[in-house]
């Protein structure tokens, strides 16, 4: 995994400490050609990692990247599923087992058979393997390395102590996707231990990490130690802790921590790509 | 060890499953749901006692606590036949459609001793909470107005029949939104006493509304206006907002931010005179497991707590949700009186 990760929150408008600078984000980004341009710079800023949502948009995106090979050499991205709201909406409408049968890919007249005996049989395995699959096709062609687990669908699975869908999601991505599994999560202290029982080696995990202690259960010292053991890939995200750090000393903070392998942020300008790159090679080698 | 039981697993029964689970004091160790589908996964994968009947689950297990996450028109007898069996319970809101049902199970609680509250998580926001410090920290009377708004994207089409979708089984944006509103406005100013010019307004549901109107005035004298909307494109999610008018200047606040201006600042306040931004991270907490907002843990360690130390509280009582309720009742009369 490369040092710095770039991230998508800024392009769908989710900002965590302001619902105006998050309405003027989605204004900003409605068109697809603009999130493009801002991957163009951070290409150009020698960036070639984008981790992401399976957001119905980045399909654009991906289209884009697929028809303009030569331009984005070594240019990778990791998906990251599933997008949320997609499955909230439908849950709220359809409830579970309706959202479930929604989900999966119902264009492919064999899948459906498939799906129907997964989904009457109650092997949820199968389903959960039907819903990545469905979630992935946009990726078709497009260099990945590490598939996502989100960190509404991983704390879920890790609250409840379902834990088994992890090894299982783990296990899946590997063997048919031939690229590493990673969990996002906002409980790493707790996750950790489960990944291992489930028998992940060395795990790659994306967590908040920031000198606040923000969105940090457990508290700073505790992730600070498990970091510094360093049984797992760790990837530190909402180093900004949502603005509140001003950015030099946010990354001096997780640069400097020992166990971080990458970092992901995400701008919406230029500047603010180059800024924040500029500041983690700079601390990174001190 | 508190042994919790969930009785309907919709989105906020997974979401209060995962958060009780991860507690240090309390085990999910069994669970009520109709959906066989739901009910085998849970059985085979979170290894948890599952019951299609809720009588059976509440009667058989020997819990020490349930959440009531079920449709609202279950909400009343589900919650009576815990307290009887002596459950503390966290019932999911709006508490009641019917005020009077709430006011049995007020007292009901209330002489079983058991811990009691509903789900209005916005009361755990740290920008919500510090609003209210600040209003209790004024004169009282000093509040003028109040203005209570809450949009979201719900309904943004014609859509299909859920409960949701049908007035005599709580849905609606009177029951699903503004009841947060109203419950918010109530923590931060009070008592409301009167409500008029009240409108359910239809935008794209038949038989619900999709927005709702109303003029109110609060016991302390203050007045105010309740705007809700679930059928508004330009937000990505649920987002409640309240201004407040004051002798003393202005406060506005949402989940994320608080603005205040004060014309004169008290010398107790690390706040100015003139505007001052506080944010979230300035004023939440932390929490043990963090699934989907503070708020959301915040509200369930708040309950198991409660039962763990034996203390009877609460923010969120049975009491307080049943004040949303009456005001509930109040709007739809006067809307009804207006329309009929």
């Amino acid at each position: 995994m490369d040092r710095i990760l770039f991230g998508d929150n800024q392009f769908f408008g989710v900002n965590h400490l302001s619902e105006e600078k998050s309405r003027a984000q989605s204004e900003r980004f409605r068109d697809t050609g603009k999130i493009i341009e801002v991957l163009d710079f951070v290409y150009e800023a020698g960036l070639r990692t984008f981790m992401c949502t399976t957001h119905d948009r980045i399909e654009e995106v991906c289209n884009h990247i697929r028809e303009n090979k030569n331009r984005y050499t070594g240019f990778r991205i990791y998906p990251c599923l599933p997008y949320g709201h997609k499955y909230n909406n439908a849950v709220a409408e359809l409830g579970l087992f309706g959202a479930v049968k929604k989900m999966l890919p119902g264009n492919l007249i064999g899948s459906i058979a498939r799906g129907g005996a997964a989904v009457a049989q109650g092997n949820y395995i199968s389903m959960m393997k039907m819903l990545i699959d469905a979630e992935l096709k946009m990726f078709r062609g497009i260099e990945t390395g590490v598939i996502f687990l989100q960190n509404i669908v991983t704390d879920l699975l890790l609250g409840m102590g379902m834990t088994d869908f992890l090894g299982a999601f783990h296990d899946y991505v590997k063997k048919e996707y031939k690229v590493e599994a990673g969990f996002i999560s906002m409980n790493f202290p707790k996750l950790l231990p489960e990944l291992e029982k489930c028998g992940i080696k060395n795990p790659i995990i994306c967590t908040s990490i920031n000198k606040i202690g923000f969105r940090m259960p457990g508290g700073l010292h505790l992730y600070e130690d498990l970091a510094a053991q360093g049984r797992c890939r760790l990837i530190a995200m909402q180093s900004l802790a949502a603005g509140a750090i001003k950015p030099e000393e946010a990354m001096v903070y997780v640069c400097r921590q020992h166990g971080i392998q990458s970092i992901l942020f995400g701008a919406s300008t230029r500047d603010h790509i180059l800024e924040t790159k500029s500041l983690i090679d700079k601390f990174s080698c001190q | 060890m508190i042994r919790v039981g969930i009785a309907g697993l919709g989105r906020m029964g997974v979401s209060h499953f995962a958060i009780a689970n991860s507690h240090p004091s309390a085990k999910v160790v069994s669970i009520c749901e109709p959906a066989a589908f739901v009910r085998k996964a849970l059985e085979r994968h979170a290894h948890v006692k599952c019951f299609k009947h809720y009588e059976d689950m509440v009667e058989k297990e020997s819990l020490d606590a349930i959440f009531i996450t079920t449709p609202t028109r279950y909400h009343y007898p589900m919650t009576r036949l815990a307290i009887e069996n002596g459950l503390h319970v966290f019932v999911e809101k709006p508490f009641c459609l019917n005020p009077q049902e709430g006011q049995e199970l007020v007292k009901l609680a209330t002489e079983k001793g058991i811990v009691n509250q509903v789900g209005y998580h916005s009361r755990f926001l740290g920008t919500f909470r510090e609003a209210k410090r600040l209003i209790g920290s004024r004169k009282s009377g000093d509040v003028y107005h109040v203005l209570g708004e809450v949009y979201g994207p719900v309904v943004l089409r014609e859509a299909k029949k859920t409960w949701r979708t049908e007035p005599t089984k709580g849905g609606g944006c009177l029951y699903d939104y503004a009841a947060h509103i109203i419950n918010l406005m109530q923590f931060l100013n009070g008592p409301i006493k009167y409500v008029s010019g009240s409108v359910l307004q239809n935008i794209y549901s038949k038989e619900v509304d999709d927005a709702v109107f109303s003029s109110i005035q609060f016991e302390n004298g203050a007045t105010g206006q309740i705007r809700a909307n679930w059928s508004e494109d330009t937000y990505r999610k649920f987002t409640a907002q309240v201004t407040v008018f004051g002798k003393f200047g202005k406060i506005r606040v949402d989940a994320q931010e608080l603005h205040v201006f004060f014309k004169q600042s008290l010398e107790k306040d690390s706040y100015c005179s003139g505007w001052n931004t506080r944010w979230l991270t300035d004023l939440s907490p932390g929490v043990g497991f963090y699934l989907r907002g503070e708020e959301y843990s915040l509200q369930v360690d708040y309950f198991l707590r409660a039962i763990k130390n034996g203390t009877r509280n609460n923010t969120n009582s049975f009491a307080a949700a049943h004040d949303t309720d009456k005001v509930i009742s109040l709007i739809k009369a006067d809307a009804d009186g207006r329309t009929g």
